[in-house]
C-alpha cells in the first residue's frame, strides 16, 4: 500500500494503537477459548473479539480512510450494527443446544424442566 | 408513536443504510434509495408485523451509553479473568432473574445487550414465569448482578416497552 507514506504520523499512531489493542483482544477471546473448562464458560471470552475487539479495528478503519481520502468514511459503523444484531442469535442457539444435550446426558448443571421460549 | 410512524422510520433508516454503504449523498442514489426503500417498507409491512409501540425514545439513548460504558468495562475485566484467574477459583454459574419486562420487543434487546457484554450470556427465558436464566462467569456476589440488570437496563427498557 503506497498510500500509507501520505498519512500524518499521528493518525498513523492511533489507527496502529487500536489495531494492536483489537487484535489483543481477539487474541485474548481466543486464549480464553482454550483455558476456561466447561461450554458455557467459553461461550464469554470471544464476545471479546466481537464487541471491543472489532470496534477498535473498524474504528482503525475509520480513522485510517477518512484521513487519507480526506472525507469521512464512515460505513464501518454498519459493520458494528449488524455485528451486534446477528451475534446474539448466534450465541443464544449454541447455549440452548448446549443445555438440551446436558438436559439429555443428566449433566451436574440441571437446568429445570420448564416451558421456555 | 402512531402505527404509521414506525414505517417512516423504517424506511428512512433503509434509505440511511444505502447511502451509506455507496458512500455518496448523490442525487442518482438518492433516487435509487427511495423507491428501493419504499418498496422494502411495503414488503415488510405486509408481513404484518406485530406492532410494539415504542415510548421515550432518548431513554434509548441514555441506555446505549450505558451499555457501551459496561461493554467496554466487562471486555477488560473478562480478559482479566481469561489471563489471572487459576481454574480452582473460577466462579462461573447460572443466576435467576425475575423479570418484569413482558414486551417481546424489550426482551430481545436485553438479549442483544446480555450477549454484547462479555461474562454474560443468555441461558433461557421462561415466558410463564416471567424468569431469565443468565450464565455468568465472573459469579461472587449474586445481588450485584440482579441490581445490575433490574436498575440498569430493566428499569429503563420498561419505560421504552410499557
Amino acid at each position: 500500500m503506497s498510500a500509507a507514506e501520505q498519512l500524518p504520523a499521528l493518525a498513523a499512531l492511533v489507527v496502529a494503537a487500536l489495531l494492536v489493542f483489537g487484535a489483543a483482544l481477539a487474541l485474548i477471546g481466543a486464549i480464553g477459548l482454550l483455558r476456561l473448562k466447561t461450554f458455557y464458560e467459553r461461550v464469554h471470552p470471544p464476545t471479546m473479539a466481537t464487541t471491543l475487539g472489532t470496534g477498535s479495528v473498524l474504528i482503525a478503519s475509520m480513522i485510517l480512510f477518512s484521513a487519507l481520502e480526506s472525507r469521512p468514511v464512515l460505513h464501518e459503523i454498519l459493520i458494528g450494527i449488524f455485528m451486534t444484531l446477528t451475534t446474539p442469535v448466534t450465541f443464544m442457539l449454541l447455549v440452548r443446544a448446549a443445555l438440551h444435550r446436558d438436559r439429555l446426558d443428566q449433566a451436574d448443571d440441571p437446568p429445570r424442566e420448564a416451558p421456555m421460549l | 408513536m402512531k402505527s404509521w410512524s414506525s414505517y417512516v422510520l423504517l424506511a428512512l433508516a433503509l434509505v440511511a443504510l444505502w447511502l451509506t454503504l455507496n458512500q455518496t449523498l448523490a442525487a442518482a442514489q438518492w433516487l435509487l434509495a427511495i423507491p428501493i426503500a419504499i418498496a422494502a417498507t411495503w414488503g415488510y409491512a405486509s408481513l404484518r408485523p406485530a406492532h410494539t409501540p415504542v415510548r421515550r425514545v432518548w431513554v434509548g439513548l441514555a441506555l446505549a451509553f450505558a451499555v457501551l460504558g459496561d461493554i467496554v468495562r466487562s471486555n477488560f475485566a473478562v480478559a482479566r479473568i481469561v489471563i489471572f484467574a487459576r481454574s480452582r477459583d473460577r466462579t462461573a454459574g447460572f443466576l435467576d432473574i425475575p423479570l418484569e419486562l413482558r414486551n417481546s420487543l424489550g426482551l430481545a434487546l436485553l438479549a442483544c445487550i446480555v450477549t454484547s457484554t462479555p461474562g454474560t450470556s443468555w441461558a433461557r427465558y421462561d415466558a410463564t414465569a416471567g424468569v431469565l436464566t443468565l450464565h455468568i462467569l465472573d459469579l461472587i456476589d449474586e445481588d450485584a448482578w440482579i441490581d445490575l440488570i433490574k436498575t440498569r437496563y430493566e428499569r429503563r427498557l420498561l419505560e421504552m416497552f410499557p
